[in-house]
């Protein structure tokens, strides 16, 4: 239905075809969130998986990165519109995390200190596609981008990549979080523009 | 874990989707700023504080797209003004933006571009839900769309008390000047912080909005106002932050930040 607004060019660039439809490359990291930023100490910082019999897999800050850290460079893509190319992060693979955790449910529903939540498909979440990420641009994460760790989900839209994550839900079915009950997409493909349902 | 409580979402709100709107009017909102009233003839309505994607399309197909606080509110079945099929945007210019640019200087009435929404049903105000006190918090075009609630809030003639403490740069730089002083009154307090230049005779310190001020010029968190939080990462972390020294509930502070686009 895309019709030309009149006298509307746009800024002439070299098309990028690692920009998803719809999305602008940013060089700064824009802040988005429902509420007041958490700020929560390492030392008092725990992630608890907790499956379908009501067992708590839980980690310490220590506990966690002794099952070790790697570097990942990806892009990011926010629902709002901006993407970052080749963004540097350092975090820890949730296939350690689920290395010995066993369960039969196929969804995840990500809890955030603050009260926040996403819902995810695990198999999202398996074989090298996500991460808790402790480290961005070359430091910790600051609180603001959801430090001290965050979900870094990056081939699904940014608010996906649950910031001051604190613990995974297994669940049976794909009950949506926070955003998703506001309207946001359950899924959320930047390459298919799964904004909003 | 515990499960966290979750605001029911009404089953009646509008599913986004595409408009096609015409600038109806532009006028100068600010020296940085334009207001834009678009005729939508398929808008749905909307609530107060939610936004649209605004999409440009170039002749060659190249196309860009951003989100905009909405600055007026249209809820379902009722007879507001402005009408149903009506949408005002005000828009700030960006330095070396893309679209904000376009839309501030080049558009005129009878232009046309596409609307996706509406969207967002956290950052909203609605009429009658609730008798507790509101206080808006505004850096900057951050007041867009807690102009939005103030507007509804008035034309709702709604018994919960409001206020706006609104941080300016300078007089010039009042978003909805006219409307605000307008609705100021018994119902709607009004405050403004000059963070540059202040109207001659102005009694306060100019400079910006400090901890202070924000507890001397809000609702207390004794009278648990729902607080809603709108402007630049660096203003909304301060006031959040402040907000919950000064007593009031993560739960109860709502906030929305303008990106880097």
């Amino acid at each position: 239905m895309s019709f030309a607004t009149r006298g509307f060019s746009g800024r002439r660039r070299e098309p990028d075809t690692r920009l998803p439809p719809g999305q602008t490359l940013v060089q700064d990291w824009p802040v988005l969130s429902a509420g007041p930023t958490p700020h929560v100490d390492t030392a008092d910082w725990e992630f608890t998986i907790r499956d379908e019999t009501g067992a708590e897999h839980r980690w310490s800050w220590d506990e966690l990165l002794a099952l070790g850290v790697e570097d990942v460079t990806v892009d990011i893509h926010c629902v709002t519109h901006w993407s970052r190319l080749d963004m540097d992060w350092r975090g820890v693979s949730l296939d350690k995390v689920f290395e010995n955790v066993e369960s039969e449910h196929e969804y995840v529903m990500a809890h955030s200190y603050g009260g926040y939540t996403t819902n995810i498909p695990l198999e999202d979440l398996l074989d090298g596609k996500a991460w808790i990420a402790t480290e961005a641009d070359g430091g910790p994460l600051d609180p603001e981008h959801g430090g001290p760790a965050r979900l870094l989900v990056p081939h699904l839209y940014f608010w996906k990549s649950a910031k001051w994550l604190r613990g995974l839900t297994m669940m049976p079915d794909n009950d949506p979080g926070f955003w998703e009950q506001y309207g946001y997409h359950l899924y959320g493909d930047p390459w298919k523009e799964e904004r909003y349902w | 874990m515990s499960a966290e409580p979750m605001t029911p979402v009404r089953a009646s709100r509008p599913r986004p989707a595409w408009h096609v709107a015409t600038v109806v009017e532009t006028r100068r909102e600010t020296p940085t700023a334009a207001r834009l009233v678009l005729d939508v003839p398929t808008w749905p309505g909307s609530e107060a504080g939610s936004h649209v994607d605004l999409r440009l399309t170039a002749p060659d197909g190249y196309q860009a797209s951003r989100s905009y606080s909405i600055a007026s509110s249209t809820p379902a079945g009722t007879t507001a003004e402005p009408p149903a099929g009506q949408v005002v945007l005000a828009i700030d210019e960006l330095p070396d933006g893309e679209v904000s640019p376009f839309l501030v200087r080049e558009v005129r009435p009878g232009d046309q571009l596409e609307l996706h929404g509406p969207l967002g049903a956290f950052f909203v105000w609605r009429p009658g839900e609730s008798d507790r006190p509101v206080q808006l918090i505004a850096g900057g075009s951050g007041v867009v769309p807690l102009y939005a609630m103030a507007a509804a809030h008035g034309a709702a003639d709604d018994a919960a008390r409001f206020r706006l403490l609104y941080s300016a740069r300078t007089p010039a730089d009042v978003f909805f000047a006219d409307e605000l002083t307008a609705l100021a009154g018994p119902a709607f307090g009004l405050d403004l912080v000059y963070t540059r230049e202040a109207p001659d005779g102005w009694p306060d310190a100019v400079g910006r909005l400090t901890r202070e001020t924000l507890a001397a010029r809000t609702i207390p968190a004794a009278e648990r106002p729902r607080v809603y939080v709108c402007g630049s990462t660096g203003f909304v972390e301060a006031v959040a932050r402040w907000l919950q020294e000064l007593g009031h509930a993560a739960a109860d502070i709502h906030t929305e930040r303008f990106g880097g686009l």
